[in-house]
């Protein structure tokens, strides 16, 4: 055991009794060790001496061994055939909550098949699938408050469809059209929103775990009551940056929720490559944080544990660490082909024997909410709005490729102006090399 | 007072701090290459106070603290009053929740400012030597830097300022001297700035803290105690990418910044006085982006330039200084440009004084560059 929170706080009066309590036991320990210094031979009373330690001393040599421990179990409500497990934990979800999540669900799958069809004709540059994930998305999203600030890492669309973002606004980011949120600047699936308080996706891994901590920190001072959320790979978890913001989300007492999307692959990377402990839950009580595992593939389990987490962080500035086990159906992305490390009857046992959206349709079956001809009628809706969707996006243009120089300050350092300017002046001369007809007029009038 | 500090833990604290200051502080003496000139005392900015470097940033500090309640200070030992004195009492004042110290970890300082930032914090991150800023330097160059740009302008991180102190101190050896601008004036979206005394100090540190833009703020470490200055108590602040002219002349633009600025005014007196050469010594002050209004006009009415810095000579700010200079007064241009730097070699130790362009050294180029 150690001292593992409450260092800083803001809250005088608890810092107050805290620091009582703090002197209380030095002086224990201290009329502890004096004792022992008497010459009373009781090894096994003395207590800590060790700044921030509260422990016994053994005399035991142990090397302490990581396999003994058991292994953190897996929060689950509906079995994989969508049955509740126990009759204690019948999920408690509206059949309206249910059905809109079950559609997301359906409606980013689809979205997923096509976008990923587009980028293998060639009609965009990149994609990345969201396949078996599905679940673990929605789950963690519908449980978290519209003000709450969500960072992603990239594969977690699910989580955008949930708040709000729109399919054009999707597709015109993946195909860097006028209609793009980050005008033309950042590769497909790099969505963001102000309005739905979704920090724009960057592609260095982990970056964002303690960015996200900063975040929630300033939530903290500023007394709001929300959360941050904040999603990203068994993969990324090994990155320094991970690390250092898990460990400033406990040091400084952050109310943020950590989602691993723990899916059993970092591109090829098997996670017995990735890691020897127990997953990435194990890390949370070694940084002195609260940590659970969630089937990710079932919605109602991660629904109940964010929830109960946003609970925690709002009533007492914890965080939290959930790792969602899942399972990676699709490929890596689109300029990856999977079968070259992993064998196909393993993804085929995830794609139709465990699967977050077949669980919740048969679930949906058994309520008696949801019907073949009702689930036909869905899953076509769903297509049509998505084909309705990529024909636009794909007709509309670039941008003005002058947006190129903006934005890189909040206001453009003359040196840029005049690289700007030269752009401008080069393609007045030169513009029949360039593909000049697909972009917006370039235009500088504005800045 | 939190619990963390129990009177003796804050005198340990202390006695561990004095011996890191006076680490770096027992030979300065010994070892300073430069003699201090005092910026003049700023005209109609109100009541003074005697201030040194690290008091002028404490000041800056402490007065965004006072002024904007969404503000906060951290890094490595910040809460005590950090290794180099500059948040001494501020803690106290302010509160641990907004005066305080993190986990010894660069990445995550510099991640977690550039998140408070952005959600609307004014985040004033300290790292605690240039040396350590490299863990930092993905989140610098990847993250703060292209916040905005990426994002279409939704969010941006412009509250934020990292602090960190820089340069050589007689006796820093390999990691406690280095001047690593050069690598972040690379990264388009990032303001670099690096003042030569208290009274720039205060006023560039409180730009910095009010720019849209993300800042990093070098204090040259080797002036925290050394420069003395009539410091104005109140508000003020000193416009970004604006360079000083600190000395006119018409032989020749010596230009510089940070400590360098001062070797260069030590050079451009022993230039007049041995050589009968007129220098204009010009302070950048702000490396990205940089004042080429200022630079230019100088050269063109000189027609000679040196540029000097302590680091290392390849690829140092000085390259790209020389390269726009040689495009834009390329006509009046009577000499090459000549660049005085470190070697290209790691900061080394006992050779500090060989290492350095120091005087002699500025002093023989501008000899070379005026018989040219
Ligand atoms: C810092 C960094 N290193 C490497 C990469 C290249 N890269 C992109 S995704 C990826 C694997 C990430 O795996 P994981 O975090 O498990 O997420 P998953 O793709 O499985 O959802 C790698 C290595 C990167 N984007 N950033």
């Amino acid at each position: 055991m150690f001292i593992h929170k409450k260092l800083f706080i803001d809250n005088a009066s608890i810092s107050l009794t805290m620091q009582a309590q703090y002197i209380a036991f030095r002086r224990l320990c201290l009329s502890l060790s004096r004792l022992s210094a008497l010459g009373t031979r009781k090894v096994s009373v003395e207590k800590m001496v060790f700044p921030g330690h509260i422990t016994n001393f053994t005399n035991k040599l142990e090397l302490k061994k990581p396999e003994e421990n058991q292994a953190i179990p897996i929060y689950r409500v509906l079995d994989k055939e969508g049955v509740p497990v126990s009759e204690d934990v019948e999920p408690q979800l509206e059949k309206d909550y249910v059905l809109k999540a079950f559609r997301t669900m359906v409606l980013l799958n689809t979205m997923d098949r096509i976008m990923y069809e587009s980028q293998r004709q060639g009609r965009i540059s990149f994609y990345m699938t969201n396949y078996g994930e599905e679940a673990c998305h929605i789950g963690s999203a519908s449980a978290l408050d519209k003000g709450d600030l969500i960072y992603g890492q990239y594969r977690e669309a699910g989580v955008l469809l949930w708040r709000g973002l729109t399919l054009e606004e999707m597709m015109d980011q993946c195909y860097s059209n006028v209609g793009d949120c980050n005008k033309g600047r950042q590769m497909p699936v790099h969505y963001g929103s102000r309005e739905l308080n979704f920090s724009t996706i960057s592609s260095p891994l982990a970056t964002q775990v303690p960015i996200a901590v900063g975040s929630a920190y300033s939530f903290k001072l500023a007394r709001n009551g929300q959360v941050v959320a904040c999603y990203f790979g068994e993969g990324a978890a090994s990155e320094g940056d991970t690390f250092s913001g898990l460990n400033f989300a406990a040091t400084l007492d952050c109310p943020i929720i950590f989602i691993c999307r723990n899916n059993g692959y970092a591109i090829s990377t098997p996670v017995h490559e990735q890691y020897r402990g127990d997953g990435v839950v194990a890390r949370a009580s070694a940084l002195g944080m609260v940590g659970i595992r969630v089937d990710g593939n079932d919605l109602f389990a991660m629904y109940n544990a964010t929830k109960a987490a946003r609970q925690l962080c709002v009533s007492e500035n914890r965080p939290v660490l959930i790792e969602a086990m899942t399972y990676r159906v699709g490929h890596h992305s689109t300029s990856d082909d999977s079968s070259a490390y992993r064998s196909i009857d393993e993804v085929s046992y995830w794609d139709k024997k465990d699967n977050p959206i077949l669980r919740l349709r048969n679930y949906l079956f058994r309520q008696g909410w949801l019907n073949e001809e009702s689930e036909k009628q869905m899953r076509t809706d769903c297509r049509k709005q998505v084909m309705g969707v990529f024909a636009q996006s794909e007709a509309k243009k670039k941008p003005n490729p002058a947006l190129m120089f903006l934005d890189v300050y909040q206001q453009m350092p003359t040196r840029l102006k005049q690289q700007m300017n030269a752009t401008k002046e080069h393609l007045a001369r030169h513009g029949s090399n360039y593909p000049l007809s697909a972009y917006e007029k370039f235009d500088v009038s504005a800045f | 007072m939190s619990i963390s500090r129990p009177v003796n833990v804050v005198q340990r604290a202390l006695k561990i701090c004095g011996a890191v200051q006076a680490a770096f502080c027992a030979r300065r003496m010994s070892s300073q290459h430069f003699t201090y000139h005092p910026t003049e005392p700023m005209k109609d900015a109100g009541a003074t106070e005697k201030m040194n470097l690290f008091q002028a940033v404490g000041n800056a500090m402490a007065l965004t603290l006072e002024n904007k309640p969404n503000s906060c200070v951290f890094g490595e030992d910040v809460g005590f009053g950090g290794v180099f004195r500059c948040s001494v009492g501020l803690r106290d004042k302010f509160g641990p929740s907004r005066v305080f110290n993190t986990p010894l970890s660069e990445q995550g300082i510099a991640g977690f400012a550039i998140g408070l930032a952005s959600a609307g914090t004014i985040a004033i991150a300290e790292i605690q030597f240039a040396d350590y800023i490299f863990p930092a330097f993905d989140q610098i160059v990847n993250e703060a830097a292209k916040f905005r740009y990426r994002s279409g302008s939704m969010f941006d991180c412009g509250r934020l300022t990292i602090r960190t102190p820089v340069g050589a101190v007689g006796h820093g050896g390999l990691y406690h001297s280095q001047s690593p601008e050069a690598f972040f004036a690379h990264a388009p979206g990032l303001k670099v700035v690096f003042p030569r005394g208290p009274i720039q100090a205060k006023g560039l540190l409180l730009s910095c803290v009010e720019e849209p833009d993300p800042c990093l703020f070098f204090e040259p470490k080797i002036l925290y105690r050394l420069a003395q200055e009539d410091v104005p108590v109140g508000h003020y602040t000193i416009p970004l990418s604006k360079a000083e002219v600190l000395r006119e002349g018409k032989d020749i633009t010596l230009i510089a910044w940070g400590t360098q600025v001062h070797v260069l005014l030590d050079t451009a007196a022993l230039a007049a006085e041995k050589l009968g050469v007129s220098c204009e010594v010009i302070d950048l002050r702000t490396i990205l982006p940089w004042d080429e209004e200022t630079v230019f006009d100088s050269v063109k009415k000189t027609g000679r330039c040196v540029i000097a810095h302590e680091a290392p000579l390849s690829s140092g700010f000085g390259a790209e200084l020389a390269a726009s200079i040689q495009e834009n007064c390329f006509l009046n241009l009577e000499a090459p440009i000549t660049r005085v730097a470190g070697h290209d070699t790691p900061f080394p130790h006992i050779y500090e004084s060989f290492y350095l362009p120091d005087r002699f050294r500025c002093l023989d180029a501008i000899e070379k560059v005026i018989n040219f």
